[in-house]
């Protein structure tokens, strides 16, 4: 196992965004800022990690059929970490992300890292997949975020960029973008983009339309 | 061990083992963080108290700007002061879910939508550099659209003339409602009158408001886009400042007994 491959794969060619369509809850909710949108990918980046590692750190002494609880207390426990440590120290964010923050816990990416990957895997790798897979969510979320605080409120990162008309500038912003829906359109314009790069992530269509037909041409 | 993993002794054990690991760790987190948590939560407040009064400057620490606020604790009908309820400790808003220390109010009065209501309110005086009152701050609350709003008026000591207007909590529309929170906006606020003859009159007008006109200083300008904000606004203003609110603490202030 290559640990590039492990941890920069699934920034770009097996997003678990992009391809995988996971976690797309919290990647509408929390990207109308970009400053927001940053402390929540690293509060999952670090979530995805470690419960990867944890979880892999024990899979030979979790019995399967308790499995999955036993991975949701991982992760809630390393959830309620992160929580606690945003009220402590980053008091105004934390406030913005609200529950969002609580909601790691059933984000997919999470479940899903540990269930396909940490299950079957040394700690280490597992640790990279973690960290390349909250990577791979933390570059569509500040993608996203990037257009909606830009055109949605003309700012980047609070700092303004396109002086808004109510603030007597030039700038219309587009209200649309503010609201969590946007986010729909703009990931899928990135998948979009991705598959129109990399045509080999394009799934089979699984059903042809077939040719239309008519009672003449049957009976012809 | 695989034959014996699937046992239920081995899945009691494991479960147990886990959750004790866990509680340990979640819970020394919230043990550890909990001392920074409250200094957040108590920074966070007085500067959002600050910041209604237009007092706040980002360079000095909250705590040094708040040496010059007094917080009292008042009882809503008479508007005087209490004096066995410290200030420092009452939460207004627990205060208003517990029957013993709230009333519950009948839809016809309850314009701002609150439905129960604290005997009891939290004041925050401000003292200038000699030692006079300058600033009355009240906290506000009520409903706008989709969510309670809640923040605070400052006055001037006049108990008449508003200082500044700002919200600390909702949940309105960004761009939109949750224009509540566009400095500009709130800048309007500052030296519109509260009341005409003894009655409340400030209120928030649908659209714009012809400085030219009779009663512009008690009208604000509505939010476009908003008129349910906007309304909702008007209405927890108007209720606060009410005699259901501190009309008559206020009273009290200006008659110079309170």
């Amino acid at each position: 196992m290559d640990i590039k491959d492990t941890l920069f794969r699934p920034v770009f060619r097996d997003n678990p965004i992009a391809l995988q369509i996971l976690g797309i809850c919290s990647a509408l909710a929390v990207t109308s800022s970009m400053q927001v949108s940053l402390v929540m990918a690293i509060a999952l980046t670090l979530v995805t990690a470690f419960s990867s590692f944890f979880i892999s750190a024990i899979r030979h002494y979790i019995p399967s059929s308790i499995r999955i609880i036993v991975q949701m207390t991982v992760i809630a426990s390393l959830v309620i970490v992160v929580d606690q440590f945003l009220k402590a120290f980053a008091y105004d964010t934390s406030k913005q992300l609200s529950v969002f923050v609580g909601l790691i816990i059933t984000n997919c990416i999470v479940m899903g890292r540990a269930e396909a990957f940490a299950m079957k895997n040394p700690p280490v790798p597992s640790f990279l997949d973690g960290l390349g897979n909250g990577l791979g969510y933390s570059f569509i979320l500040m993608a996203v975020a990037f257009v909606r605080e830009l055109l949605g409120s003309g700012k980047l990162f609070g700092v303004e960029i396109l002086p808004l008309i109510t603030e007597g500038g030039w700038y219309a912003p587009n209200g649309l973008l503010l609201l969590p829906p946007s986010a729909f359109f703009l990931i899928g314009l990135l998948i979009w983009a991705i598959r129109s790069l990399q045509k080999d992530q394009v799934e089979e269509p699984e059903f042809r339309i077939a040719k239309h037909t008519t009672a003449i041409e049957e009976g012809a | 061990m695989s034959s014996n993993k699937e046992s239920l002794g081995r899945i009691v054990t494991v479960a147990l083992a886990l959750c004790i690991v866990c509680s340990v760790v979640v819970s020394s987190a919230a043990v550890v963080f909990k001392p920074a948590q409250e200094v957040n939560k108590t920074r966070d407040l007085k500067r959002n108290i600050l910041m209604a009064a237009g007092l706040y400057d980002p360079e000095l620490t909250v705590e040094e700007q708040f040496q010059r606020v007094d917080s009292r604790v008042i009882d809503i009908e008479t508007g005087a002061y209490v004096s066995d309820i410290d200030a420092t400790t009452f939460d207004q808003r627990a205060a208003a879910k517990d029957p013993a220390t709230s009333m519950a109010l009948d839809t016809s009065t309850d314009i701002a939508n609150i439905i129960r209501q604290s005997k009891y309110a939290l004041v925050y005086l401000v003292n200038d550099d000699q030692g006079g009152l300058d600033k009355i701050i009240l906290p506000i609350h009520g409903y706008g659209l989709w969510s309670t709003l809640y923040g605070f008026i400052a006055l001037e000591s006049d108990g008449n003339t508003v200082a500044g207007l700002g919200f600390y909590e909702h949940g309105e529309t960004p761009g939109l409602g949750g224009e509540v929170d566009n400095p500009r906006w709130k800048n309007i606020w500052k030296g519109k009158q509260v009341y005409r003859e003894g009655a409340v009159a400030i209120n928030v007008k649908k659209g714009t408001v012809d400085p030219q006109a009779a009663n512009a200083d008690w009208e604000v300008d509505g939010l476009s886009g908003a008129t349910l904000t906007s309304r909702g606004v008007s209405n927890l203003v108007q209720y606060w400042l009410g005699d259901r609110g501190f009309e008559s603490y206020l009273q009290n202030l200006r008659e110079g007994d309170a």
